[in-house]
């Protein structure tokens, strides 16, 4: 690992002022993916800011409709949370299932989405549940959030603060991990929203990052039935294609997942 | 440079480190406590593992400054005086180390997976909570075989106290 400065914050405001101050400054958060990234040199920001111990960045709140997890949350702190169990949980089904015990007392839900890996499983469930990023400066839908592989609208500095799932009706995710990392080969998250809309969103899948499904929509809207996905062909065309698997045996696996999560949700 | 100040075993300590210095190495170079091992580079294998405010961690994917002011355990940490830790009983009376090299961080693994399961541990639940653990020599059967056999045991010194 190249040299740095290390800064923990002590609040969002004084996360902000100090990143603005360093020459090419990286927010920290459970570190599980910017540190091996470090230290095989990948990555050698001059400042990095923990944002682990903002107290204000903790948390999860249920509220009505929407469940409220602050982005500096543990994902074993979302998977045990009975809040979450009780209102999505497919939610906290898909926190216990990042990366191995370990992984998941560090990583946090924040640190996933600002990175966007376009295998991580979280991605997949905003856009699934159409949750709402909230950020020191603004509120993005989640259609608006994701912009391709590691790539997101948060703008230089822009540090996320909390997510805001709206509580569907139904909701499951399941996927089919690759076996070395824990990441998804592909994973789908299927959401019926109390209005009565179906949205599905697939990560690992696509060579554009987490993307919806439309096919699997269709079919599900006209029929919640795992069964429904049967008859449903998910073009391989824009997949990702590498030695774990080619485009067509991921295109296979949106379908096997999105019909397993159908399940899943009961 | 940086002052970290942290518990590791129970004792204070102040330790003056480069800020990209990660937690394992200040455990291991600067408090010579080489028990924490490193097995790997990409922060996969979990010889590393200690506890870190009672969560068991990866002390290689972790700055040394984010260890500040938290309360640190290694595998050093965990006998009482010249009597093992159940863990470490049971991994020796199951043969659950060959070489020996992962069994540092397995054992840490596995008293925090004895510590959120309780008595309900089985086979399968302890197969899946250590895949962030790799041994080499594949040993993995006797490793289970100790980690349930400690379950018990913990269980047994937990009512005795």
């Amino acid at each position: 690992m190249y040299e740095t400065n290390y800064h923990r914050a002590s609040s969002v405001a004084d996360a902000a002022a100090t990143f603005a101050k360093g020459a090419e400054s990286k927010f920290l958060a459970g570190g599980q993916t910017l540190l091996p990234v470090m230290k095989q040199r990948l990555a050698a920001p001059s400042d990095v800011i923990d944002l682990s111990k903002v107290q204000e960045m903790i948390g999860i709140e249920v509220s009505g409709d929407t469940v409220t997890i602050k982005a500096a949350t543990p994902h074993y702190d979302v998977a045990q949370s009975d809040a979450v169990k009780k209102a999505i949980p497919a939610l906290a089904n898909l926190a216990s299932g990042i990366g191995d015990p370990a992984v998941r007392y560090r990583g946090t839900i924040g640190g996933s989405l600002a990175n966007n890996d376009p295998a991580a499983d979280y991605p997949a469930a905003v856009l699934a549940l159409g949750a709402v990023v909230k950020t020191n400066k603004r509120s993005i839908a989640a259609e608006d959030f994701f912009k391709g592989l590691f790539s997101t609208a948060l703008e230089d500095g822009e540090i996320i603060t909390a997510v805001s799932f709206p509580v569907p009706a139904k909701a499951g995710y399941a996927k089919f991990p690759n076996p070395a990392s824990r990441f998804a080969l592909t994973g789908v998250f299927v959401a019926k929203t109390k209005s009565g809309d179906v949205r599905v969103a697939a990560t690992g899948a696509s060579q554009s990052g987490v993307m919806r499904v439309a096919p699997i929509e269709q079919a599900l809207k006209a029929n919640w039935a795992a069964s429904a996905l049967d008859s449903v062909t998910i073009p391989a065309s824009g997949l990702l294609a590498d030695i774990h698997g080619s485009a067509d045996y991921r295109a296979n696996l949106v379908k096997v997942m999105g019909q397993r999560a159908v399940t899943a949700a009961g | 440079m940086s002052t970290v100040k942290l518990t590791v075993n129970g004792k204070a300590v102040s330790v003056d480190v480069e800020d990209r210095t990660l937690l394992v190495h200040l455990l291991r170079e600067n408090l010579n406590l080489t028990g924490t091992h490193v097995g790997c580079d990409t922060s996969q294998c979990g010889a590393c593992v200690v506890h870190v405010d009672g969560r068991a961690v990866k002390s290689c994917t972790m700055l040394a400054g984010q260890a500040a002011g938290s309360n640190v355990t290694t595998i050093e940490g965990l006998a009482k005086g010249d009597e093992l830790h159940p863990m470490q009983a049971a991994f020796r009376d199951n043969h659950g180390l060959q070489c020996g090299y992962c069994t540092p961080g397995m054992i840490m693994s596995a008293v925090d997976i004895v510590h959120r399961h309780g008595g309900k541990l089985d086979e399968e639940t302890v197969r899946h909570e250590l895949e962030g653990n790799i041994c080499r020599c594949t040993g993995y059967h006797n490793i289970v075989k100790a980690v349930l056999d400690a379950a018990g045991r913990m269980k047994v010194a937990q009512a005795a106290e």
